[in-house]
């Protein structure tokens, strides 16, 4: 993984990192927000602290913070936390075809730190899962510098939060640093007049159906939005040149 | 500290996190794969983003926002400007951020937007 040197000295890991470094403020603000909440919800440091390091994912985070202050059943806790985590499964989806050439636990190993960001970076970066192994190679290195940097980032913001809990008001809003973070991505994606519409459905689908629990909102968001644009591909006659 | 029942639900989150992010790579096995879901999986990243994005910006209190004096809205705006106005070129994503936040930070601290 990030010790091997056939990934950390790889030029890719060089690039990973440089494109983390573009939305690192936003993930910064983002993670120390998260933080913040947590203890003002009531965890405590110590445990924040623990599910910060081990969990790693902002958005079930938030959601399961509230139900363990109040000591919730554990499978309603895991099941809240498996359902807003949903997308990820349609990333990982995606992710096959770049992942099945590596061995399991170095998949389930980068796959673990794979975030929205790394994933929608990293199919940017590598629109086609390479064939040979050096391309493969390349991939992985990506992944583990872009991946690296982002944890890193996002641990030390959200141990700050924690730490600085009671200094930083949630009411300041900081956390809107990573919904730009994402709008700049969003801005960088809709390149294409197809990928446009997958954006404007998605995003009226999602507020559509903003009152589904558990974020579920989102997957049918993103279900409605590849649904109708293959279909308007196809009755459109657009070619894969188009999108 | 935290005691053994909370380490192991946490363990339970960590897992979680595994399964949802590794869901359709932890098995060896073959995956059938017809080529219609192929093509569209390259409309699912900019999807998930903006099924994540949007609500955030335009949704308050369950609510589609009705307003335009609205702090989210004014800094994404600018945000996206800034976006446009660099065509994206070098550090725009990171000055989408950083003008977002210049708009976003004075009309929702100083004016309660």
């Amino acid at each position: 993984m990030f010790l091997d040197p056939a990934n950390f000295r790889h030029p890719a890991f060089r690039k990973g990192m440089a494109d983390a470094f573009k939305v690192a403020p936003g993930i910064w603000a983002w993670g120390l927000m998260t933080g913040v909440s947590m203890v003002q919800a009531g965890l405590g440091t110590a445990m924040s602290t623990w599910m910060t390091l081990l969990v790693y994912g902002g958005s079930a985070q938030l959601a399961v913070t509230p139900l363990m202050a109040v000591g919730t059943p554990v499978w309603v806790v895991l099941a809240t936390a498996f359902c807003v985590n949903l997308r990820f499964a349609v990333f990982s989806l995606h992710l096959r075809g770049y992942m099945m050439a590596w061995p399991r636990w170095q998949r389930l190993t980068i796959g673990y730190l794979i975030a929205d960001l790394n994933y929608v970076q990293f199919v940017q970066n590598h629109p086609q899962p390479a064939t040979d192994a050096q391309g493969q190679r390349a991939e992985m290195a990506y992944l583990c510098g872009n991946c690296f940097l982002t944890w890193m980032g996002w641990q030390v913001a959200s141990i700050l939060g924690i730490v600085l809990a009671s200094q930083v008001p949630l009411a300041w809003g900081l956390g809107f640093a990573g919904v730009l973070a994402l709008v700049g991505i969003l801005c960088s994606l809709a390149r294409s007049r197809m990928r446009t519409v997958s954006l404007v459905i998605s995003g009226a689908a999602a507020v559509a159906a903003y009152a589904l629990p558990l974020r579920l909102n989102i997957l049918v968001a993103i279900a409605a939005a590849v649904a109708m644009c293959l279909l308007i591909e196809k009755t459109a006659g657009m070619d894969k040149a188009n999108t | 500290m935290i005691d053994v029942f909370e380490l192991l639900t946490l363990l339970g989150l960590a897992a979680m996190t595994v399964l949802t992010r590794c869901f359709f790579f932890i098995l060896n096995r073959e995956l059938p794969f017809p080529a219609w879901a192929q093509r569209g999986l390259q409309y699912a990243p900019i999807a998930a983003l903006a099924a994540v994005v949007v609500p955030e910006v335009l949704v308050s209190q369950g609510l589609l926002i009705n307003t335009w004096l609205d702090a989210r809205l004014m800094g994404a705006a600018a945000g996206v400007a800034y976006y446009a106005y660099r065509r994206g070129q070098g550090q725009a994503v990171l000055g989408t951020i950083v003008v977002g936040m210049a708009v976003f930070l004075p009309l929702h601290i100083g004016l309660g937007w």
